[in-house]
């Protein structure tokens, strides 16, 4: 019954991280959030890091995303050094950090007017062309008709579909999801699950999402990371093998529940001492 | 709404209670209109001079404008240096703290030492004391932009200049017209200021000639032309601040356009 990866099997390696430590902080108040890190992302590879907190999750994002500069070591993206090679990225984060004075269409506009190639089109196409664009990504996400309203006047699960519209609607290459769906009740964030795994079916960027919850990761993912705390290290790595597209049913399959069970373990044990020591 | 339309009304009695207390009091202890002249007379001699305080009137006005809009221009420009940075920020605002606490009346001889009694540093003046509310308000404004806004503009790889256009200034711009309304207010005081030490025009000068020929009517005449249009300056940017910047205190009036 298992199907086989949806990434083809020689797909061309997009993200790879070679030995890369990063230490935040300096002299004696030094972290190090990152020790000797490898990791290889596919091109079109949907890929979940999971971990305890301060693990290192999201200085991996940040590394891969050129918002942090690594210590030591090496960060690739598209074959080149990242930064090198001009990557069209998206990003969302646990908070929608949507800009208020904009309305919702704005908002998903932005990256339209920031990145190129649309950044020269930007003037002539973004009453036409643009807006057409960013109102059937509403459309799709279930925000249909809300273009004109302003964040403030929305809910948050409303405010974070707009988020994830935001970061796709420039068709990135990668995708950087930092907890986008943390702050949600169960049920939207089980709705949110399913449309972004339809966006991620129908425009295949890589993906990149750090998570807090198993179930998410592996209703989500194509593979899964399990990461220890300080140092911040990857310590498992799991392909999941269940068939596209996924419903919320599979989450009851009794290999689902053994691969979270199994994930759970890994973290527990992956915990720095004082937290599993209460 | 009929508890915002209440609290108007009572806005409104008070402060024509404030002046019928001020009427009556002066009637009832007989006060002499050389000490405290009643309201009433006051606006006596404001119909009956009009033609003498209104040349006054437009020259202060004129000045406190382009003192106002001189000290917006350098400090939008001063507070988006400081602000643009967390080192600049630190670096600077100790002497930015250190200019604002000089009492600024004390600048208006050097000004006049330098450019001579006059409109000049009448400007100056305002533009001085109306520069450092609106320095403060931008910078920090700038300052506390959220680090996540800016990590979304830097993943798509937006320039400083591209962040500072679509999230630093639309954000400061509730900063900066709360700024502009204290702002207005000090330029005023700055020409009235400039105006009563070293200037042959404005009200600030009619207030001087006024109060040494024991006129005291028409200082309290000149006092009210000042209020008018100090209150007029503060209702229309508020207004203004209320279109532009409505999204901050969620209005659903901005909401509709």
């Amino acid at each position: 019954m298992l199907a086989p990866p949806s990434a083809p099997p020689h797909a061309e390696t997009y993200v790879a991280l070679e030995r890369v430590t990063h230490t935040y902080g300096r002299d004696d108040r030094q972290v190090k959030a990152l020790d000797e890190t490898n990791l290889k992302i596919d091109k079109g590879d949907f890929i979940a890091l999971v971990g305890p907190s301060g693990c290192g999750k999201s200085t991996i994002l940040k590394l891969v995303t050129g918002l942090l500069t690594a210590s030591s070591g090496y960060v690739f993206v598209a074959g080149r050094e990242v930064g090198a090679e001009p990557v069209r990225v998206g990003i969302a984060f646990q908070n929608p950090t949507l800009l208020p004075w904009l309305t919702l269409r704005d908002n998903v506009m932005l990256p339209l007017k920031i990145v190129p190639p649309f950044r020269q089109e930007y003037h002539a196409k973004r009453r036409t062309e643009f807006r057409d664009r960013v109102d059937a990504l509403l459309d799709q996400v279930g925000l249909g008709g809300f273009g004109s309203k302003y964040p403030w006047q929305l809910s948050g699960g409303m405010m974070q579909r707009a988020s994830l519209c935001r970061a796709l609607v420039h068709e990135p290459q990668l995708l950087m999801l930092d907890e986008p769906f943390g702050a949600l009740d169960q049920f939207t964030r089980e709705e949110l699950w399913a449309i972004m795994q339809e966006l991620w079916i129908a425009h295949r960027p890589t993906v990149l999402l750090v998570t807090h919850d198993l179930k998410e990761a592996a209703y989500l993912a194509n593979r899964i990371c399990v990461m220890q705390a300080r140092p911040g290290r990857i310590i498992d790595d799991t392909i999941v093998l269940f068939p596209r597209p996924r419903t919320i049913a599979i989450s009851f399959d009794p290999r689902f529940v053994a691969l979270t069970q199994r994930l759970r373990e890994l973290i527990v044990v992956a915990s720095p001492p004082k937290d599993s020591n209460p | 709404m009929n508890a915002q339309f209440r609290r108007r009304i009572a806005s409104a009695a008070l402060i024509i209670g404030f002046f019928v207390a001020w009427e009556l009091l002066c009637l009832a202890f007989n006060v002499k209109d050389i000490v405290l002249p009643r309201p009433s007379q006051i606006i006596v001699t404001l119909i009956e001079r009009i033609p003498a305080i209104w040349p006054h009137a437009v020259q202060t006005l004129y000045t406190t404008l382009v003192g106002f809009a001189l000290g917006i221009a350098f400090g939008v420009l001063i507070g988006v240096v400081i602000g643009s940075s967390r080192l600049a920020y630190d670096v600077a605002y100790p002497l930015l703290v250190g200019f604002s606490s000089i009492p600024k009346v004390a600048v208006v001889p050097i000004f006049v030492l330098w450019f001579g009694a006059g409109t000049v540093p009448a400007v100056l003046t305002a533009m001085i004391l109306c520069i450092f509310p609106i320095v403060v308000n931008v910078a920090t404004g700038l300052a506390t932009t959220e680090p996540e806004l800016e990590d979304v503009m830097r993943a798509l790889k937006a320039s400083k200049l591209d962040i500072l256009l679509n999230v630093g200034l639309p954000r400061t711009m509730p900063y900066f017209f709360a700024s502009l309304k204290v702002a207005v207010t000090q330029a005023f005081v700055g020409t009235v200021i400039a105006e009563t030490v070293a200037s042959n025009r404005g009200i600030g000068n009619l207030m001087m000639i006024a109060s040494s020929s024991f006129d005291v009517p028409l200082v309290f005449a000149g006092l009210l032309i000042l209020a008018a249009l100090g209150v007029a300056l503060y209702v229309i940017f508020s207004f203004i601040e209320m279109r532009v910047t409505g999204w901050a205190r969620r209005k659903d009036e901005f909401a509709l356009g």
